[in-house]
């Protein structure tokens, strides 16, 4: 066998895989830092939300054989709302907000979803078809499914329409304005508590789509928030809390990482690996890569 | 214009404010005196609704404002240049234009807002020189002006300035008050202005109150107060041989 070609094959391989899980972690992130930047707090309902889109998805498209298009429309609707509830029922009302308080309200969120999804979807893994053909196509002697150019394309227009909302719409900049000086943003006439609620809302609906584009290829079941979770916010902090393209880096490089540990050392430490990542970075740079010791509020835990 | 009525507030159990009660009238500057840590600043935050005042009232226009919130007070056309500068700094010096016309987009519109900015822009030309720059990497009077310019772009009918000279060149401070006011002639503005540098103040000032420890123990116009020998002595560097001789 021809060496250097079948190495270049394994690479690209686990490069596909990398970017398929990858792409998934990235949007984990760039939710958990839409909250963080909004209210400075981690939400670890954060992979809740993927999953509630996963298996709404299944429902939608399977049970109530919707097309592809419209399911995924009303899961992400049904996903936001249910982070619009979130933020309206248990964050807003908080009196003296701070932040370990919220941030144990989000693991009881997180529990509380859990456990309501476990109830409607039951504990068997649900399966659903490819958006289109799951034919693997060959590349170099690595194979690809169509399902993953599914999610590479839509993490790219998501990354697309989070640079133009916060860089081109005025809501997007009052949200900006409210991470960076929230008194100054108040001053400004900004409602800071609706921009908490539509942070709430942007990141269930990413979450949602995560968990939509997914669910083909791992097949959801009511568990995995904690993991995708866990792994989102290894991206997160890796990536710089609070940086968002910085989390889509870092997402990738996990997905990827973790693809090759299955690889080369084995598929039983690949999800070791995001959580070693995850405690080197704390140990050695707790600003991330893409983060700046400034930015860094880690502090306020 | 503005009026408060036994107003107290509190950071956590430290009694800040004690019964503050002042009144500023339509068009008028009236400068807040007093040393530091005395509630000058809490004064301010109180009226723009970010401190919470617990007891007392404040009425605005005839209406109570107690307890709004600040984008509500903003709406009713209080804004406040905070002390420090307050910018958003890794956003440009346009943005934070816009950021600061927030609800003239919310009221009428982006072509409006962009007519608001132009107009601010002729204000204050060296903003304009400088509109795509990250408003952080401005030197401090102009981002101080920045800042004023970022009040005035909600189109305020009562401005407060928080220490609009802390930090600044002796220079810059003479061209800043210039411009409040003239500020306050050309639009009717009515002002109150919280100042370290006593004496610069007062000049543009119509009346003053001076805040000790919570308490406001002064009333007079501006004129009175700095021929007063107990002001002259504590806010405006004169000591008492000087008064003696």
């Amino acid at each position: 066998m021809d060496q250097p070609a079948h190495i270049l094959s394994d690479i690209l391989q686990f490069i596909f895989m990398g970017l398929q899980r990858g792409s998934i972690y990235a949007l984990a992130a760039m939710g958990f830092n839409m909250i963080y930047n909004a209210t400075g707090i981690i939400n670890f309902a954060q992979g809740e939300f993927v999953v509630l889109g996963g298996l709404m998805m299944v429902t939608l498209s399977t049970a109530l054989s919707l097309s592809i298009p419209v399911a995924f429309v009303l899961t992400t609707l049904f996903v936001t709302v249910v982070g619009i509830c979130m933020e309206r029922f248990t964050i807003n009302p908080v009196k003296h907000p701070t932040v370990l308080r919220l941030i144990i309200i989000t693991i009881a969120v997180s529990i509380i979803i859990k456990g309501a999804a476990m109830c409607l979807w039951g504990k068997n893994s649900h399966f659903m078809r490819h958006f289109s053909s799951s034919e693997t196509w060959e590349i170099y002697g690595a194979t690809i499914l169509p399902q993953t150019i599914w999610i590479i394309g839509i993490l790219l227009c998501i990354v697309a329409g989070y640079i133009f909302f916060f860089n081109y719409t005025m809501t997007g900049k009052c949200m900006r304005a409210c991470a960076i000086n929230r008194d100054a943003a108040r001053l400004a006439g900004i409602n800071d508590r609706k921009m908490v609620m539509l942070s709430f809302a942007l990141s269930a609906g990413i979450g949602a789509i995560a968990g939509i584009i997914i669910t083909p290829i791992i097949q959801m079941d009511y568990t995995r928030g904690a993991l995708l979770g866990i792994k989102g916010f290894g991206a997160a902090v890796l990536g710089g809390l609070g940086n968002s393209m910085g989390a889509v880096i870092a997402g990738i490089l996990i997905g990827i990482l973790e693809a090759m540990a299955a690889g080369y050392v084995s598929s039983h430490y690949m999800d070791a690996i995001a959580l070693i990542i995850l405690l080197a970075v704390l140990f050695v740079k707790p600003s991330g890569i893409f983060g700046s010791a400034e930015a860094m509020r880690l502090k306020e835990f | 214009m503005l009026r408060l009525v036994n107003v107290n507030s509190y950071f956590g159990l430290v009694h800040v404010l004690k019964n503050i009660s002042m009144h500023i009238n339509e068009g008028e500057i009236v400068t807040l005196l007093g040393a530091n840590g005395a509630g000058k600043t809490t004064t301010l935050r109180a009226v723009s609704g970010l401190q919470p005042v617990r007891g007392g009232k404040i009425f605005y226009q005839g209406k109570e404002i107690t307890g709004a919130f600040p984008e509500k007070l903003v709406e009713l056309g209080i804004a406040l240049v905070p002390e420090g500068r307050q910018l958003f700094r890794p956003m440009s010096v346009y943005e934070n234009l816009e950021l600061g016309g927030h609800i003239i987009y919310k009221l009428y519109g982006k072509k409006q807002l962009k007519a608001d900015i132009d107009g601010m822009f002729l204000l204050f030309p060296i903003l304009k020189e400088r509109k795509g720059q990250f408003a952080g990497t401005l030197s401090g009077g102009e981002q101080q002006m920045l800042a004023i310019a970022m009040a005035l772009m909600a189109r305020p009918r009562l401005l407060l300035l928080d220490e609009p000279s802390m930090g600044l060149a002796p220079l810059i401070i003479k061209d800043i008050f210039k411009m409040i006011a003239q500020l306050q002639e050309e639009r009717k503005l009515t002002v109150l202005l919280i100042e370290q540098n006593a004496n610069a103040a007062l000049k543009i000032a119509d009346r003053g109150y001076v805040i000790e420890t919570g308490r406001i123990v002064l009333e007079e116009k501006a004129k009175a107060l700095m021929a007063n020998q107990e002001v002259k002595r504590a806010y405006l560097g004169k000591d008492q041989k000087e008064i003696w001789e």
